[in-house]
């Protein structure tokens, strides 16, 4: 699954990306393989969306968080 | 520069929003010099370091990564490198205690550059509060650089830090974190190539522009004139890594992360906290319902402010323009230098004056946004509806300043970091409704707009006034669509924004900024709005027109009749010299309390004589200035446009107004007074009289409410102003985009009016 996938409250740890397209800011924000993300919230109209990553919030749109793949995390 | 050049040039860099500036107060004591970087809108801030006057301290913008992807980050990376002017000394990198590891990825960039580093851990207090501790030693340690953990905001930190800048440690050495090996096995070779085909590079910084050139494209399209085989030579390794599956493009951010991970955890201790303020305050504003109330709400305030607490203001900036007016016109009245000064320059300027208290206002409001972090929620919140246009959230807040003033809103794009976005939401910011077009609304509609309610409701006058409002609107996006899609090709810019903590907003500083960015407003947009007010000046004073015999008989005329008016009045009150005396003689109150009729009456012609005759003259001055801007080249120009302004519906006198509106668009209302010999004052009776009332040489009215509809949505299009022109070419630095604006906007309102007033017509609406 990738990070569009995951809802509001939902966590899980970043696994890889689609490919070379991904932006690099994504993982200079600190987005990388082994990371954990925080699905906090989306916004009012479902999008983008409030992460947290690293103990410190980011806003993505979907269209980037699908280049995200994710290991849910049990909760 | 007249200082002699400082011994130790230090400069300030990190993220944005961990308190950069507040250190930068706290360093310079605010004797700043704020400038821009040449060729683009980036302020260049420097200061002196109290108490040591030898030392420069630099503000570097906010930068996430020395790989730069907005004006802001490759300003920084520029000046960490020398490129735009002598390389720092020593850097001093702003790193947020809490938030550790993404500050130290910049940090660690810097690193590599083989300049001395010092970092300075900010905010700790926060962090602890949060229940994060963080151990500087080892950091120290870990990094190879001096870590100074300090709280900027209160000063604490501050003597060590300066310690520290005032005898720089050592660059640090050696790399320390480890480039995957299949990327490091083909650095040296690039290295090779790259400071033989280009030997001035300098050493220290060629693993830095082999790195950035590998793993972005515009880091290595600078290289490609200068160095085609270094070029070349790096896009067939490209080729090789994606073929043997190598992540090229991630490969220094997992280096860096992978180093720097373990290093902060191992200083860091956690314990567990409670939900911190920011994320309470956010489940409130980013909630569904209650976060875009939140906003409307803010907004609704914001505008209500602007307008309301602006207006006394700017009514005394229109008296103070008056008096200045006045004073000068005195000292030798008629004079040609002295109607220059008064109708041509202090009127220009005077017209963007009087914009300032809206401009201040709205600047602090944003700055007030800005720092205390409110203003990603609102990009957060509002950009799914940007998005459908092509835009992000951070366009709304420009566009919707642009509701009070483009001036502002134009500045405050300066906000978004993709450099597409801002370009397009300048080019589209002006097509909504500003507060200089409502004058003209309000004329129009309240003359040529009937009072009646559509279904009881609503009038037809405030329908008329919310469609304006909502065709700029649509027309805006509109345009921020054709734009995107045939302008700015290629794919859509992603969007990744931090939301920062919330921050009590540092008053002393939202006020700095505020009177900085009004103050380059002023002195760069009043450079041009001086010379074109100056130029309009005198095509409505030339050529000069005599006035017409007749009219002078007119003026002896009412002389005559006021001489005689005051001479009845002194005939009357002679007969009553005695009583007036004895009134005045005695305790101050007379018999009867009551003056003689015949004196009541010589009061009322004397007062006469003052008023009405006055007024008399008043008007035919008025007639003479219809007369002079009849003859005049704008005249001239009103009627040269004439043809080409009839499909629309518009004769002559509009034609020429418009041509005048070219300034300011309200400046219309005060050419049409004088051009319908009613004086030029904005809004009044007697020129909504005039205009319903005037008609062609054939009988034909020139105003219908069909021609007045034509007017009102060339004015919702039309790009009048020419303090609007003079900030995009600032904040685009070329004059391509103001005239694009101008062009497109022109045109837009010239196809828009004739569709109306021709469909109009066919409709039989004429």
């Amino acid at each position: 699954m990738t990070l569009k996938d995951l809802r509001p409250g939902e966590s899980g740890m970043v696994s890889g990306f689609h490919g070379q397209s991904t932006p690099v800011r994504l993982m200079e924000m600190g987005l990388l393989p082994g990371t954990e993300v925080k699905v906090v919230r989306l916004a009012p109209l479902g999008d983008p969306m409030d992460l947290k990553v690293r103990g410190y919030h980011f806003s993505i749109r979907k269209a980037e968080a699908a280049h995200v793949f994710v290991k849910k995390a049990a909760i | 520069m007249p200082d002699e050049a400082p011994r130790l040039r230090v400069a300030l860099a990190g993220n944005p929003n961990v308190g950069k500036t507040t250190l930068f107060n706290r360093l310079t004591g605010l004797r700043q010099k704020v400038a821009n970087y040449p060729g683009v809108t980036v302020e260049r801030k420097s200061g002196k370091l109290t108490g040591a006057p030898d030392v420069e301290v630099i503000d570097l913008p906010g930068a996430y990564s020395l790989t730069p992807r907005s004006m802001d980050e490759r300003i920084a990376y520029d000046m960490l490198i020398g490129r735009l002017e002598r390389a720092p000394d020593v850097v001093v990198c702003i790193v947020d205690a809490g938030n550790l590891e993404r500050n130290l990825y910049v940090a660690s960039q810097i690193m590599d550059l083989g300049l001395p580093v010092i970092i300075a851990l900010n905010m700790v207090d926060a962090a602890v509060s949060s229940g994060l501790v963080i151990d500087a030693n080892k950091l120290t340690a870990a990094l190879g650089v001096p870590v100074v953990p300090m709280v900027a905001r209160r000063g604490e930190g501050l003597e060590e830090l300066r310690t520290h800048i005032l005898s720089p440690p050592p660059a640090p050495g050696g790399r320390r974190w480890l480039l995957m090996d299949a990327v490091q096995a083909r650095i040296p070779a690039l290295e090779a190539m790259l400071a033989e085909e280009v030997p001035e590079t300098r050493a220290e910084h060629r693993f830095t522009d082999v790195l950035r050139a590998l793993a972005a494209d515009e880091a290595l399209e600078p290289w490609r004139e200068r160095a085609p085989r270094f070029t070349a030579q790096v896009e067939v390794q490209r080729e090789a890594f994606a073929q043997r599956g190598i992540a090229w493009r991630h490969a220094e951010v997992s280096g860096r992360y992978a180093w720097l991970g373990p290093i902060v955890e191992e200083a860091s201790t956690r314990v567990k906290g409670p939900a911190t303020f920011s994320d309470r305050v956010d489940s409130i504003v980013t909630h569904r319902v209650v976060g875009p109330l939140f906003f409307l709400v803010l907004l609704a305030l914001i505008f209500q402010a602007i307008f309301s607490w602006a207006t006394p203001a700017m009514d005394l900036v229109e008296a103070g323009v008056a008096w200045l007016s006045s004073i000068v016109q005195s000292v030798q009245p008629g004079h040609v230098l002295m109607d220059l000064l008064t109708d041509g320059v202090i009127a220009g300027v005077g017209n963007v004056v009087v914009f300032l208290p809206q401009i201040l206002l709205l600047f602090f409001f944003l700055g007030l946004m800005e720092d205390t972090g409110y203003m990603a929620r609102s990009a957060f919140i509002m950009d799914r509806l940007m998005k459908r246009v092509g835009l992000s959230g951070g366009s709304v807040l420009p566009l919707l300043s642009s509701f009070a003033c483009a001036i502002p809103g134009i500045m405050a794009a300066r906000t978004l970091d993709n450099e597409r976005d801002r370009i397009i939401t300048i080019m589209v910011a002006p097509l909504m409704s500003c507060s200089a077009r409502l004058p003209v609304y309000t004329l129009f509609i309240a003359a040529f707009i009937p009072q009646e309610q559509v279904l009881g409701v609503v009038g037809f006058q405030g329908l008329a006034m919310f469609s304006m409002y909502l065709m700029g609107i649509v027309m805006a996006f509109v345009a921020a669509g054709v734009l995107k899609t045939f302008v700015f090709k290629g794919p859509t810019s992603y969007f990744v924004m931090e939301l920062p903590p919330y921050r009590r907003p540092r008053m002393k500083q939202v006020l700095w900024r505020m009177v900085q960015r009004s103050k380059v407003f002023f002195v760069r947009a009043g450079k041009i709005i001086f010379g074109l007010s100056i130029v309009l000046w005198f095509l409505a004073s030339y050529p000069k027109v005599p006035p017409a015999p007749e009219m002078e008989q007119a003026r002896e005329t009412v002389r005559l009749e006021r001489e005689a008016a005051l001479e009845e009045a002194r005939a009357l009150a002679a007969l009553h010299v005695a009583d007036v005396a004895a009134f005045f003689a005695g305790d101050g109150v007379s018999g009867e309390g009551e003056l003689h009729p015949d004196l009541v009456q010589a009061r009322v012609l004397a007062e006469l004589a003052a008023d009405h005759y006055e007024a008399k003259l008043d008007s035919l001055e008025h007639v003479d200035q219809a007369h002079q801007i009849r003859g005049s080249l704008i005249g001239y120009f009103g009627r040269f446009l004439e043809p080409v302004m009839q499909p629309l519906g518009f004769d002559w006198k509009i034609s020429a107004g418009l041509v005048t509106a070219f300034a300011a668009r309200e400046v219309i209302i005060s050419t049409l007074g004088i051009i319908y010999s009613v004086g030029d004052e904005a809004g009044s009776v007697a020129l909504r009289d005039a205009l319903k009332a005037d008609r062609y040489p054939d009988g034909r009215l020139v105003f219908t409410p069909l021609v007045a509809v034509s007017l009102l949505v060339f004015f919702v299009f039309a790009l009048q102003c020419m303090s609007t022109l003079a900030i995009a070419r600032r904040e685009t630095n070329t004059w391509r985009w103001p005239a694009v604006m101008w062009l497109y906007m022109t045109a837009l309102a010239y196809f828009a009016a004739l569709v109306v007033y021709q469909g109009g017509q066919l409709l039989g609406f004429g």
